[in-house]
């Protein structure tokens, strides 16, 4: 599904990714751990195509279609979707507004009609129920004035409307507690499907008690130093990442 | 900004529609000569006609001001014309006719095909009669008491409430613009809605069916008697191109005690290329005076024009009166808009609200003037003004001039501004949703706009905000 090879990346003249390889097949859950600022989340904006970020060599094929060649809305489009580590307050515009002009956005580049704004409600009274979020959220401002937990379950509540193919989950677990972690946990299990794909971005085990990856990838200074299984990520929980950092 | 904000903003807009008229014209020049004559075409009573040649001799002594920040070069007015009745316009035979663009624009913004033929100046079928709407509109209001035509009209069937009103708010002297208006104001609306009489209808689909045919000096006089309620629309999302390229319009609200008056205008006069050559120079005086209890709210949505000059203005002359003011301009190119308010409180606890959203986009120069002023007498008046500029881009401004003079100590006034930049994360987020970069910066704005869009009757709301999606889409992004 998605095959990233040997991606250098770049913020204004600073290198950040350094030679990143990863292969993601439908059906896989895979967790990227790794310390603060060892370019997660840039790894994370390159696949969904932030402009602030250039790739200076290196290929990421997606569905063996070029994405570093699509816009960004394009790869939406196509399925990717990325849970922001720091969603983006809109002031002014509804979040059902939002999501059903996302929605239409996607059914449209897929060829099919705007969905009818009835069965757009049914729909995320399903879907918000999954997240366990107040439905008087749906009228407030996208993220205006949403808590830190209340943002992290919005972009989870969008992903389970837009039901992408592969989904890209920044920190989503930071700022969680306990309660709220089981549910967006919860949400992101019953999403799961053979035909998609879920790329989990944290910095703690604590979440994978929850979701269960098939892969665990240490990033530490832009490149992957360590890859394994489940088990891998109860071996960090225990010796932390010095020891990988310092090796590589 | 990214690349691709630039990029969409240096977009192209193109619309615009120029009718085919044969007019009766006269000679350039604005001599007594040319206001008698307009009088006497108008076969004005004298006491019309003295009045606009006092106007006319007062603009004399009158320079134009210079005080909006806003840059032109200066006005020849003896080289524009003052009379030019349309005789006949030479109607289209059919919409193929009319420039696609222009079709493409009111396809958008959903515009029935009848009303877009009525707009490009086409034919129109027997099957809609413009004149039997007119006809029938014309009736419900008449059962109500409720007086609506054009002004000439008024001026022959309902002379004495023309004279009582006429230049009551808006003095013949008031300003240079709306002097000259004065003398030689070609035509516009009059509207009377009785006492205790709640206006049937919005007077908007009937406006719009005659907006095809808005002056270059407009004159409209709105007077709702006590305790009367209208809502009154002005403009068109559809854009219109005109040959003058000077507009000076006066409009005048007289809300008598108890009674309610709501103004909405969306203004998308042809705004230039994009060097803001051939644009209109939009130079307006909008002022209402609310006696005891009355209400007078102004809503706009300024998105065209090369140059706007525009205050729409309450006296709150009568005790807990109300004035509000809600506006949305959006600048782009080279156009230039100092617009905002003036809230002059008089009476006794009268209040006022402020809601100002300014976009500027390309080069655009956008600033807000307002002025709130508290008289000795205006005891426990209360005014909250709100004022908020959006940039997109680098190449644009955004000013705000508040004025605030309060002279008793026992009233309040408050004031917030911010000025914010679309940012490119804010984009971002929209387009990893998978929406485009015009989508999302059309979605962005009318957020920011919301509190000013819901104050405009609802059909208009939505034409308004997708007015503003496609103004942005062709010229901002
Ligand atoms: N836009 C940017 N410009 C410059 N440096 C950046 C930018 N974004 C991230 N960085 C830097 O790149 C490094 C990796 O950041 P990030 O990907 O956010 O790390 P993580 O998500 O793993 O904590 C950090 O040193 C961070 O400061
Ligand atoms: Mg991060």
């Amino acid at each position: 599904m998605l095959k990233i090879d040997n991606i250098h990346a770049r913020a204004g003249e600073k290198e950040i990714l350094k030679g990143i390889s990863l292969t993601v097949n439908a059906g896989e859950v895979h967790a990227i751990m790794g310390p603060n600022g060892s370019g997660k989340s840039t790894l994370a904006q390159v696949i969904a195509g932030h402009p602030g970020f250039e790739v200076t060599s290196g290929s990421i094929t997606y569905g063996g279609d070029d994405l570093l060649d699509m816009d960004p809305e394009v790869r939406a489009q196509k399925g990717v979707f990325l849970a922001f580590q720091y969603p983006v307050e809109i002031p002014g515009v509804t979040n059902a507004y939002f999501l059903r002009s996302a929605y239409n956005e996607i059914r449209k580049a897929n060829g099919q009609e705007d969905i009818d704004p009835m069965d757009f409600l049914d729909l995320m009274e399903k879907k918000i129920k999954l997240v366990d979020m107040d439905p008087a959220m749906l009228h407030r401002s996208v993220n205006a004035g949403f808590s830190g937990g209340e943002k992290k379950r919005n972009e989870i509540l969008q992903m389970a409307v837009l039901e992408p193919k592969l989904a890209i989950l920044d920190e989503t677990d930071s700022g969680l507690d306990i309660d709220a972690l089981r549910v967006v946990s919860g949400g992101v299990n019953a999403l799961k499907r053979a035909d998609n794909a879920t790329i989990v971005v944290t910095h703690y085990q604590r979440l994978l008690n929850y979701i269960v990856p098939d892969f665990v990838h240490v990033l530490a200074g832009g490149k992957i130093v360590k890859s394994g299984g489940k088990e891998l990520a109860l071996e960090l929980e225990a010796k932390g990442y010095d020891w990988l950092v310092d090796a590589a | 900004m990214g690349s691709s904000i630039e990029t969409l903003v240096n977009k192209e807009y193109q619309y615009g529609f120029v009718t085919d008229v044969d007019s009766d014209t006269l000679a350039p020049g604005l001599t007594e000569e040319v206001v008698r004559l307009i009088s006497s075409k108008k076969a004005e009573p004298e006491w019309l006609l003295e009045w606009r040649l006092k106007a006319y001799r007062r603009w004399l002594t009158m320079t134009e001001p210079h005080w909006p920040n806003v840059k032109y070069p200066p006005i020849d007015y003896q080289a524009a014309r003052y009379y030019s009745a349309p005789k006949s316009v030479k109607p289209l035979q059919s919409l193929d006719e009319v420039d696609p663009e222009l079709l493409a624009t009111y396809k958008k913004l959903g515009i029935s095909l009848t009303e877009q033929k009525m707009l490009a100046g086409v034919a129109v079928d027997a099957i809609f009669d413009s004149v039997s709407v007119g006809t029938t509109m014309k009736e419900e209001l008449s059962k109500h008491g409720v007086v609506f035509c054009s002004f000439s009209e008024a001026v022959h069937n309902h002379p004495e409430l023309i004279q009582k009103y006429l230049g009551s708010v808006v003095p013949y002297s008031d300003n240079f613009f709306a002097a000259l208006n004065s003398a030689v104001f070609s035509d516009g609306s009059f509207c009377y809605i009785p006492k205790g009489v709640r206006c049937p209808m919005e007077l908007s689909t009937y406006f719009r069916i005659n907006a095809a045919e808005t002056g270059q000096f407009e004159r409209t006089l709105i007077v709702a008697d006590e305790g009367a309620y209208v809502s009154y629309l002005e403009g068109c999302t559809a854009p219109k191109r005109s040959t003058n390229q000077l507009h000076a319009a006066v409009v005048e609200l007289v809300a008598l005690d108890r009674s309610t008056i709501k103004y909405s205008t969306v203004q998308n006069w042809y705004a230039g290329d994009k060097e803001g050559v051939g644009g209109i120079y939009n130079f307006v005086t909008k002022r209402g005076k609310a006696h005891a209890d009355a209400k007078i709210s102004w809503t706009q949505v300024e998105t065209g024009s090369a140059i706007t000059w525009k205050y729409p203005s309450v006296i709150l002359q009568g005790d807990n009166s109300v004035g509000e003011f809600y506006s949305v301009a959006v600048v782009n190119n080279k156009q230039q808009a100092d617009t905002g308010t003036k809230m002059i409180h008089v009476g006794k606890n009268t209040k006022s609200t402020i809601i100002s959203k300014g976009i500027s986009a390309g080069e655009g120069q956008n600033s807000y003037r307002g002025r709130v002023q508290v008289l000795p007498k205006a005891e426990g008046a209360r005014n909250y003004t709100q004022c908020d500029s959006m940039l997109i881009g680098n190449k644009c401004g955004a000013h705000t001039f508040p004025y605030i003079e309060v002279a008793n100590n026992s009233s309040m006034t408050e004031h917030e501004a911010s000025t914010s930049k679309i940012g490119e994360d804010q984009i971002f987020y929209c387009k990893a949703r998978g929406l485009s970069t015009e989508h999302a910066i059309s979605l962005i704005v009318s957020g920011f706009c919301r509190e000013v869009f819901k104050e405009l009757p609802m059909e208009f709301a939505l034409e308004a905000q997708q007015l503003l999606g496609i103004t942005l889409e062709g010229s901002v992004g």
